[in-house]
């Protein structure tokens, strides 16, 4: 289990235990988290799961793969601390991320 | 407008569209009941994986469900299960249940999908002979590709071919028999289609191309696919995958339009505008292309229960979207992005023999059709925005690599 806090783009903070092995994505969607859509249900197809890490997370949460950067570079409103969060598995060291989402997905 | 959005509104059919369009509904303001009557005994799950990660074990069931059980409850959407829609009345404003309960309606969805398309042959009643729509299709399917057993799939679709990548991926072998001269011949075009042939049988798939099964063969449980040229193949089980029908009877048993599937236009209304129609069960407008197509994918899915929601709850229609499509099949990610019909120009972007590339359509004023992209993301989301532009493009910078999709775009 690890504490994922999730915060919308209007500062509305969730925070919920997420199973490891779980996608942050999948920790949204089961919490009914709003602001994480997962159109394609985590296939790296849609970037519509788009979030931002907290800077303090950024290290921890690994990068992205060539395949995901490269959705992201078409996303809207990327930083660089974005990530389809389809694509990071929650893991006992995420234990306090913090991800925040965009308004586009709102 | 608030008495209408108070109205009662009932969806035959609980899958993909059914669960989108009722959690839209709430988000945009309906008050009313909302009930979904659905004949599986599951609340709204994805189907995309039935046919990948779930069947070669990679996903659980619980990881199938679109949301959890919680998110109906709170959201005061009654999900009635297990049950089966057997007539609408649109005189009465009600829909019949098997067994009789009648149920009123003010506003009436019909979500009810597609099913998989029967084989008209000897043997198709067998058993493990299977088609591939519904969980407990693929709870069938797992329990039969055990290592070493023999599959053959009938139809090289993308659910044909997802499910021999997963056969081959669990230890069995994987035959399949496909009509045409080619794979994916109503989806793909002849690029892709011998791409998919090669890693597949690279990857140990045998095919038959050109060839129809005309018998199944076995005694109680099949075991051999006779071909019309005579020969035939072993087996120990028959994936059918040779296309989908759309769940349109109650429709056309109602008198709404029908054409191959429920026609509706861009607010997803059908013939009679009390009633609109949403997902695979639907005929359905892309202006984008200037026609109507049956759609069976999760976006067209999901686009259309918003125009559904915006249609209900008086918001503006929203902007058509450009159809798409992903398929993934061992390490390959495929992405299609709108329809690769009939463009008259080609053109490849990347290395088909790496497995990474694109194919783009254009039309002769050099505007993108539509995007075949295998383990190339940026290709098709640059695609798709270059298709709902309308932008036209330097072909040499398209099919060039060190151009990026990007400066493509600019
Ligand atoms: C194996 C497989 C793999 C797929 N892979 C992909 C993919 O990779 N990408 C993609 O975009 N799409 C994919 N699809 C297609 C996608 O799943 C469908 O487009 C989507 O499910 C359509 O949603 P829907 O709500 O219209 O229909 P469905 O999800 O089929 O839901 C319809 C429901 O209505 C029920 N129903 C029908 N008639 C009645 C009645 N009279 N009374 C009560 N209930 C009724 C049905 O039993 C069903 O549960 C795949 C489909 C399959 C089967
Ligand atoms: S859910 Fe589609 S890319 Fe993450």
């Amino acid at each position: 289990m690890a504490k994922i806090t999730y915060i919308e783009h209007d500062g509305t903070e969730h925070t919920v235990e997420v199973k490891t092995g779980l996608s942050v994505m999948e920790g949204a969607v089961k919490n009914r988290v709003p602001g994480i859509d997962a159109d394609c249900g985590g296939a790296c197809a849609c970037a519509t799961c788009h979030v931002y890490v907290d800077e303090a997370w950024r290290e921890k949460t690994g990068s992205p793969s060539a395949m995901e950067e490269s959705m992201l570079d078409f996303a809207d409103n990327v930083e660089p601390n974005s990530r389809l969060s389809c694509q990071i598995k929650v893991t006992d060291a995420l234990d306090g991320l913090i991800v925040r989402t965009p308004q586009s997905q709102h | 407008m608030d008495a209408i959005l108070g109205g009662r509104v009932v969806i035959v059919g609980a899958g993909h569209a059914a669960g989108q369009c009722a959690a839209l509904l709430r988000q945009y303001g309906w008050t009313g009941p909302i009930t979904l009557l659905g004949d599986e005994p599951h609340l709204p799950y994805q189907r995309p994986p039935l046919s990948k990660a779930w069947l070669k074990g990679e996903a659980d069931a619980e990881s199938l469900l679109f949301r959890p059980a919680e998110f109906y409850a709170e959201n005061d959407i009654a999900v009635r299960t297990g049950v089966h829609v057997e007539a609408i009345d649109r005189e009465a404003w009600t829909v019949t249940l098997r067994g009789g309960e009648a149920l009123p309606w003010d506003r009436l969805i019909l979500a009810t999908g597609a099913r998989a398309r029967a084989l008209p042959i000897p043997g198709a009643g067998l058993n493990n002979v299977l088609a591939l729509r519904n969980a407990q299709d693929a709870e069938r399917l797992k329990a039969l590709l055990q290592p070493g057993k023999r599959v053959v799939v009938i139809g090289g679709g993308y659910v044909g071919l997802e499910a021999a990548a997963s056969a081959r991926a669990l230890g069995c072998h994987a035959v399949v028999v496909e009509r045409e001269p080619r794979l994916l011949a109503r989806v793909a075009c002849e690029t892709l289609s011998d791409f998919f042939q090669n890693y597949h049988e690279a990857q140990g798939v045998e095919f038959v191309l050109g060839a129809s099964a005309r018998e199944l063969r076995g005694q109680g449980a099949v075991h051999g696919v006779l071909l019309d040229d005579g020969t035939e193949i072993a087996c120990d089980a028959v994936l059918v995958g040779v296309g989908a029908v759309p769940n349109a009877e109650l429709a056309a048993a109602c008198g709404l339009d029908c054409e191959d599937g429920v026609v509706v236009d861009l607010a997803g209304r059908t013939s009679d505008p009390s009633i609109s129609a949403i997902g695979d069960c639907t005929r359905r407008p892309l202006p984008l292309y200037n026609r109507m197509a049956r759609l069976e994918s999760v976006p067209s899915a999901l686009e259309q229960a918003r125009q559904v929601a915006c249609d209900l709850t008086g918001k503006p229609p929203p902007p058509p979207e450009v159809p798409w499509f992903w398929s993934d099949q061992y390490d390959l990610k495929l992405q299609i992005a709108g329809l690769p019909l009939d463009a008259p120009l080609r053109l490849v972007r990347g290395d088909v023999g790496k497995a990474n590339f694109a194919v783009f359509h254009l039309t002769d004023e050099n505007v993108v059709q539509a995007v075949e992209a295998v383990n190339m993301p940026d290709a098709f989301m640059g695609g798709r925005m270059l298709i709902a532009s309308r932008k036209p493009v330097a072909p040499a910078r398209l099919g060039d690599m060190s151009v990026s999709m990007k400066a493509v775009l600019a």
